[in-house]
């Protein structure tokens, strides 16, 4: 606890105060410096618009790590600070997913059938245009009538509001429903879970509306702008993703500075003590948990567009552990260790399962990291918790005075 | 961290320019739940290109395989594929088991003009210029062993099972149309499906056994994927279903599959491929004998690995006749190429990049390999299946009408990018 | 009663005839044999004018061959058959010629003639062709086999002689039963008989009141034999007319888009709110109209687009733009028109389909015009069909404890590590996968099944025991202070362990095979039946509930683990020594895990992923039933187990759907019982 609380009085976007603030966590500022620097050389360097030393692929795992340190944020704010252990914060990301995969999906395919359509000699009506979509989208899964859930996936805005608004709703009943009966510790982790599970089991369904086991794909292209290269999109959703996240960090350390940020602290240290302060812990816990997951969300609906494709197996318990794993590995109760552990965890495994890793020659047998990289990852899961309990993080700390755990 | 990925990049980008062999991309899973079907096919890929090198190569020169492991991950195999044509610089691509997986590298295939061979049967509905299906379409496995259950076995009332997925869902409409066709009724057509790796089977096959209730004859058609299959049938055979009351028939039940159990309670159990291991053909047993000698004794050979096998060769040959490991132009190449079957008889490759083979139905045997009891002859491929409506009207053709779904009735070009 | 016996008078009179004509072909063809010179039709000529047919052979086909070989006669016949059902039938090309054979080893096969039973001939495998008839050939060879085999001295070969019979029962077979009813000696084979000529009678009989009489004689008959004979007698097909015909077995009269089909065959009314849909809607109902030339047919939306299409000439129809039509009103507006001027014809609308369909009559009509039949198969059959009703919700129920054991064992060891300890493994789904891998390796090693399981189920406990105490002194010891530390830690051990197996035994699924008296099922009736295996699963958790609580609450061991879990530095003081205790506790839960794994890879498959499949239901059935104690997970098992079944009956076709609402309804249910369903009380339901 360097620094003392900023006083506030709610103008917390007043222009002096916040750069008093930006003044006050210089931990901020080098963040945001170094992201910034990290984005411009990207930029100039990948195939789209500069000098082509960094290809598109990689480029789209980067876009796609920065979306990974968006949620890993909102794993530590609920997690680290709050207290509250989510193995279901994936389901949020994957429902902001498949809210914007809806309006790429169908816009892209509504354009397709338009265009197929110039060739009939009868214009074609709205209803034949409908049903021609829901036959391209929905007769791979044996379908061809667009379910109710899709009324609005023609209209952008709609969705935008919905990758908000589905997630939040969702995390919200969820939460009010957990907190309010005192659930708590391991029981809501598994509660949280099964929660994730339940959606991805639901989504699984092929009467679920969402195309089932196949999920929405194609996603990378946009309505529209077929014409436009990926190497161009994916930088364009780099540049997004990598404003997301500043935006996110800045957010989260705004919430954690703040008067909030210290309750939300406090019930994480002692949940009895602050409520017999007379706080409403409920009410703390849940706006929280609410807030992450619409962040959880955004990061999903900047995601999954450059993945290409979202499924249910997305949703999965294990990708939430593996959120929680990074948060644990990057060190918890630092937002910037968030980032490390996200960005540290997926990118070395997109290094070991790409192939690249040189194979190690024992002298009884070859070492492949395909198949041995899981088994050291897992490993050093335990090494971490057991040895390095405030994870990488924890080696930032001492250059960094500001940081507080 | 920055300086961290700048040096990775530069350590791919410059990997990839240094060498200039032939290189094939190998997008099999790895790890994850389809690690069990498809660490085989990479193998498979694996020994061909051992063999192919032993010959020399192609063109003069070496060809180098590139494994990645998509990890069972649908997202990963976008990005994998990605890599392994942008990053790698591969020539061809073999790989993918899930149709699901396949949808997910078909637009990147398509928008970077790749090539990849996909060796598992599927549910057809699709044809992409940029890939080649080595594995049967419905109507060289499904309908088939539909057929054969309606004439040969006298089956009147049809349980559909499957695994809740692209394949099974859109084999399960085309036969629910194709019975309906041929005159049985709605009422006499029982669909269920369930997750990956169900393991409760009990109800479904009390469910199945309670169907012969009104006195028709029960068959069932078995589009459950991968280790579901186990649980599957020791229920079956816990229930003493005897294949002479309600026979089985698998379409994705291979050699493989079965190594995972005691067979001596399915015998009789039937499954429909375009290969079998125990095929009695000099070219099956050399190819075998390798096989064995590279991976062991107790290993056995499916129907996927000889698509791979036929698929590889296939190219090869294309790329030599084309001089060129160029796209198009190998892809020109590949029309009406032939090449003998494991199985006996030649396979071609037809303008809808669909192969014609025979299709073969065998019965399960206590030692868990299959008794061939039918075999048909060639079957050419069908992209667009002819027992739906909607898809009646379409024909792929990518050699002279340079269109996958073309519509004969307006004769016309309904579009040229795949659905996803 | 009394054309009953006429019928059977009348059939022991065919059987005579039958016998008689036996004999006489039996004569005839000893003339054959004696004189050879004569146009002989030897069996081996008979077989080579069909040989095509024989070793290519289609169900479709073979029917006329087998009718003349069965026309042959004699027991070379019938071994031919059993030979040729059981590909036992070899083909030699050169001579056109079927052969049995002899392995001799090295490549040498004896060939053995069909008819004298002669060795002729020692060739090589290549030479010769094996016959492989299909199932469905295989099924009419068995058929053509029954008067063979009935008539056999080896009672094992009548009653098999009974299974083909039940699959393929033709009228002739009726005579020859009754013949063998008549001189079988073995009683319960008489009685299988007796059956099987009852349910040929059903399906056969002439005679009204044998038939009726014989229906009523299986009331109360639970096998799926009887209502498989008596439900086709209820079959019937819709018509329509315009009043309703006189004489025929009306089953109900329809009205379309209203009535149901009841399981009985008559009419039920449409309820408005879910049920049955209705049993002909009036689309449907106005096809069968224009089927029977009453309706004209209708214009379909495809057909009027069509025929918009062809009207179109330079982007026009008459002097309207083609390009407007992109909206069904301006197309009806612009079809009516081509009405108008006589170049289509008019659609049928709405009302005038409905109007034809409510004027005309639809009817359905038993198959069988006997009305006594039918009411007797009606009664009979809803005789039957309450109890199997019954039987059905007592199956459902099984099922469920059989679901319920299945979970109850596998969350066993963790509502000792987690529900006692309170240590959160995450691995403990990679201890029931070790176990099941402890059971697959020592089947390959013990090769008989019975000892082996009897090896395999310690060998199981003491391996994830030894890694469980591992687990425990390395990782958990340092983390007691920070439980949801020891879930990372855990996973992380998790997807290692998982990898590791997948690196040492591959990806694919390994066989574990049960002993023989493990498999099949025990079976009460047709309807209610629960495998060996799922009984022996339920048996292993009650005697691992009954060990639990016994270690639990009686011995030395347990009192200790109690003490340490609920106040570890009194317990200390007390001369216990915690860490070894909570050492052996961890060991002890995990070790039952493992003894899980045998028995879940015994009856589903055994992959890496095996734990992983059970860990989250695991945890769900320890917290709903509630942690620290033992019954809460036994209660937590039921509640998961019936619960999932009775969702799956509700739904039957989607079984990923009964998953899903039973995760919700435990979602929901912890809102309610935050502690589970038996929650502890007092000081030990602290924290």
């Amino acid at each position: 606890m360097a620094q003392p609380p900023i006083k506030n009085n709610g103008r917390l976007l007043d222009q002096t105060i916040f750069t008093k603030f930006l003044f006050c966590n210089p931990s901020i500022m080098i963040f945001l410096a170094s992201l910034g620097l990290f984005t411009f050389g990207v930029t100039i360097l990948c195939e789209g618009f500069g000098l082509g030393l960094i290809s598109t692929s990689f480029v789209k795992t980067l876009g796609k790590t920065l979306c990974f340190c968006i949620i890993a944020i909102a794993m530590d704010l609920v997690w680290g600070y709050c207290g509250i252990l989510s193995l279901g914060h994936f389901a949020f990301f994957g429902l902001g997913g498949y809210m914007i995969g809806m309006w790429l999906m169908f816009a892209r395919t509504k354009l397709i059938v338009i265009e197929a359509a110039h060739n009939a000699l009868l214009p074609p009506t709205p209803a034949e245009i409908n049903d021609a979509v829901g036959a391209q989208i929905f007769g791979v899964v044996g379908g061809a009538d667009i379910p109710l859930i899709w009324s609005f996936a023609d209209l952008l805005w709609v969705q935008l509001i919905l990758v908000v608004l589905v997630p939040g709703l969702l995390a919200f009943l969820f939460g009010w429903l957990a907190f309010r009966s005192r659930v708590n510790g391991v029981y809501l982790s598994i509660l949280t879970q099964a929660m994730t599970l339940a959606l991805s089991l639901y989504l699984f369904q092929n009467e679920s509306g969402l195309r089932g086991n196949n999920g929405l794909s194609g996603l990378q292209y946009l309505p529209g702008l077929e014409d436009v290269p990926q190497e161009i999109i994916s930088i364009w959703f780099f540049l997004g993703s990598a404003f997301a996240l500043a935006l996110c960090f800045l957010g989260a350390m705004v919430i954690v500075k703040s008067k909030l940020g210290n309750i939300i602290q406090g019930i994480r240290d002692n949940e009895a003590r602050v409520r017999f302060l007379g706080y409403n812990v409920e009410g703390y816990k849940l706006f929280v948990f609410t807030i992450t997951a619409i962040m959880a969300a955004i990061a999903g609906a900047l995601y999954y567009p450059q993945a290409g494709i979202i499924n249910p197996a997305e949703l999965a318990p294990i990708a939430s552990i593996y959120l929680a794993v990074w948060v644990a590995i990057g060190g918890r109760g630092r937002i910037y260790g968030a980032v490390i552990g996200a960005a540290f965890v997926s990118l070395v495994s997109s290094y070991f399962t790409g192939g690249q890793a040189p194979d190690i020659p024992l002298g009884f047998g070859v070492l492949r990291w395909t198949d041995w990289w899981l088994v050291l990852l897992g490993f050093s899961f335990v090494a971490v918790t057991l040895y390095a309990p405030n994870g990488i993080g924890g080696f930032f700390d001492r250059f960094n005075r500001s940081g507080d755990v | 961290m920055k300086k961290l990925l700048i040096a990775s990049a530069l350590v791919f980008g410059v990997a990839s320019q240094a060498v200039a062999d032939i290189k094939v991309g190998i997008l099999h899973s790895l790890s994850g739940t389809m690690a069990i079907s498809e660490t085989t096919l990479k193998d498979t890929m694996l020994m061909l290109i051992d063999q192919q090198n032993a010959k020399g190569g192609i063109l003069g020169e070496k060809i180098v395989p590139v494994v990645v492991d998509p990890a069972s991950n649908w997202p990963l195999f976008a990005e994998k594929a990605r890599e392994l044509l942008t990053v790698h610089k591969v020539d061809v691509m073999f790989g993918n088991w899930t149709s699901v997986s396949r949808k997910s590298v078909l637009p990147v295939v398509e928008e970077l003009n790749g090539l990849l061979f996909y060796p598992v049967q599927y549910e057809g509905e699709e044809s992409s210029k940029n890939v080649f299906y080595t594995g049967a379409a419905p109507n060289q496995q499904a309908i088939p062993a539909t057929d054969y259950f309606l004439e040969e076995l006298g089956v009147e009332k049809f349980a559909l099972l499957g695994t809740d997925y692209v394949y099974p869902r859109t084999t399960n409409k085309i036969l629910e149309q194709y019975l309906k066709d041929k005159g049985i009724a709605a009422s006499d057509i029982f669909v269920n499906y369930t997750p990956f790796g169900h393991a409760d089977w009990s109800k479904i096959v009390a469910d199945v056994v309670a169907l012969g209730a009104d006195g028709k004859k029960v068959g069932v058609i078995s589009t459950i994927n991968g280790d579901a299959n186990v649980g599957f049938y020791k229920e079956l055979a816990a229930a003493g279903v005897s294949a002479d009351d309600i026979p089985v028939v698998a379409f994705s039940v291979g050699e493989e599959e079965l190594s995972g159990l005691d067979t001596s309670n399915l015998v009789g159990h039937l499954a429909a491929w375009n290969y079998f291991q125990s095929a009695d053909t000099t070219e099956n047993a050399e190819f075998i004998k390798i096989w064995k000698e590279k991976m062991g004794n107790k290993r056995v050979t499916n129907d996927p690995m000889e698509a791979h096998y036929i698929g590889f060769n296939m190219w090869v040959e294309a790329v030599t006749k084309a001089g060129t490991t160029d796209v198009d132009k190998v892809r020109e190449n590949m029309y009406g190429l032939t090449f003998p079957n494991l199985t006996g008889g030649i396979a071609k490759m037809l303008p809808n990049h669909h192969l014609s083979k025979p299709v073969l139905i065998g019965e399960i045997t206590a030692d868990g390999q299959f008794d061939i009891i039918s075999k048909t002859a060639e079957v050419p491929g069908d992209a667009w299946t002819d027992f739906l409506p909607e898809s009646k009207v379409l024909v792929s053709d990518w050699q002279d009408l340079k269109c996958g779904m073309y519509n004969k009735t307006t004769a016309s070009c309904v579009q040229l990018k795949s659905i996803y | 009663m009394a054309t009953s016996r006429s019928l059977l008078m009348y059939l022991k009179c065919l059987k005579l005839s039958f016998l008689g004509c036996c004999m006489l072909i039996f004569s005839f063809l000893n003339t054959l044999v004696f004189v050879p010179s004569a146009g002989a039709q030897t069996f081996e000529n008979l077989l080579a004018k069909h040989a095509p047919l024989i070793q290519r052979s289609s169900s479709k086909t073979v029917a006329p061959v087998l009718g003349e070989i069965v026309e042959f006669g004699g027991p070379v016949v019938q071994k031919f058959l059993s030979r040729w059902r059981s590909k036992d039938l070899y083909f030699l090309m050169e001579s056109n010629q079927f052969a049995y054979t002899q392995d001799l080893g090295d490549d040498r096969i004896k060939l053995i003639n069909v008819e004298t039973g002669a060795a002729f001939a020692t060739v090589t495998k290549a030479s010769i062709k094996q016959i492989k008839p299909n199932s469905g050939v295989r099924a009419k060879i068995s058929a053509s086999l029954i008067p063979f085999l009935l008539a056999s001295a080896d009672p094992k070969e009548r009653a098999t002689s009974l299974d083909a019979l039940a699959r393929d029962f033709n009228e002739s077979h009726l005579a020859l039963l009754d013949a063998a009813i008549t001189t079988e000696t073995n009683a319960a084979l008489k009685r299988r008989l007796e059956r099987a000529y009852r349910f040929g009678l059903i399906g056969f009989g002439r005679d009204e009141d044998t038939v009726v009489a014989a229906i009523h004689e299986l009331e109360g008959d639970l096998s799926l034999e009887t209502r498989a004979v008596l439900n086709p007698l209820l079959a019937d097909k819709l018509y329509v007319a315009a009043t309703l015909p006189e004489g025929i077995n009306l089953a109900r009269r329809i009205i379309p888009g209203k009535t149901t089909k009841l399981t009985d065959g008559a009419a039920g009314r449409r309820s408005i709110i879910g049920g049955a849909p209705a049993e002909l809607s009036v689309g449907a109902a106005y096809n069968m109209l224009v089927d029977a030339a009453i309706s004209p047919a209708l214009v379909s939306i495809e057909a009027r687009n069509a025929a918009l299409a062809d009207a179109i000439k330079d982007g026009r129809i008459g002097v309207e733009k083609a390009a407007g039509l992109n909206n069904e009103t301006a197309r009806s507006a612009a079809y009516s028109r081509l009405v108008l001027n006589g170049s289509a014809t008019k659609m049928v609308d709405k009302e005038a389909i409905q109007q034809a369909v409510d004027e005309a009559v639809f009817y359905a009509v038993y198959d069988n015009p006997s009305k006594k039949i039918v009411t007797a198969a009606q009664t009979t059959l809803a005789s039957i069909e309450g109890q199997v009703n019954l039987y059905k919700a007592i199956d459902l129920l099984v099922d469920g404890l059989s679901l319920a054991s299945i979970c109850f064992l596998a969350a066993i060891g963790l509502a000792i590590t987690f529900g006692v300890m309170g240590v959160i493994n995450m691995a403990h789904g990679e201890f029931i996968m070790m176990g099941a891998y402890t059971g697959y390796v020592v089947q390959l090693f013990v090769p008989n099944y019975t000892l082996s399981l009897v090896v395999a189920l310690p060998a199981a406990f003491a391996v994830t025991f030894a890694a469980g105490v591992v687990l425990e002194r390395l990782v958990i010891r340092h983390l007691y202070k920070r439980p949801l530390e020891t879930l990372l830690a855990t996973f992380g051990i998790s997807i290692a362990l998982q990898q590791i197996a997948k690196n040492i035994f591959g990806t694919q699924a390994r066989p574990l095979t049960s002993p023989d008296w493990l498999d099949g099922a025990l079976a009460i009736n047709d309807v209610l039946a629960i495998s060996n295996i799922r009984i022996a699963i339920f048996v292993l958790g009650v005697v691992f509930l009954a060990l639990l609580i016994f270690v639990m609450k009686r011995t030395r061991f347990g009192l200790d683990t109690r003490a340490v879990t609920q106040n570890p530095a009194m317990a200390s003081s007390m001369g216990i020594n915690p860490d070894r205790i909570n050492m052996l506790t961890f060991g002890f839960g995990s070790g039952i895990a493992g003894i899980a794994g045998v028995a879940i890879g015994l009856f589903s498959k055994v992959t890496s992923e095996l734990g992983s499949d059970y860990i989250v239901q695991s945890f769900m059935t320890v917290v709903v039933g509630g942690v620290g104690n033992i019954w809460g997970t036994l209660a937590g098992a039921a509640l998961i187990g019936t619960l999932q079944k009775g969702i799956e009956w509700l739904n039957p076709s989607n079984t990923l759907a009964a998953q899903t609402y039973m995760i919700i309804f435990i979602i929901l249910f912890i809102q309610f019982r935050p502690r589970g369903i038996v929650a502890l009380k007092g000081r030990a339901a602290g924290d």
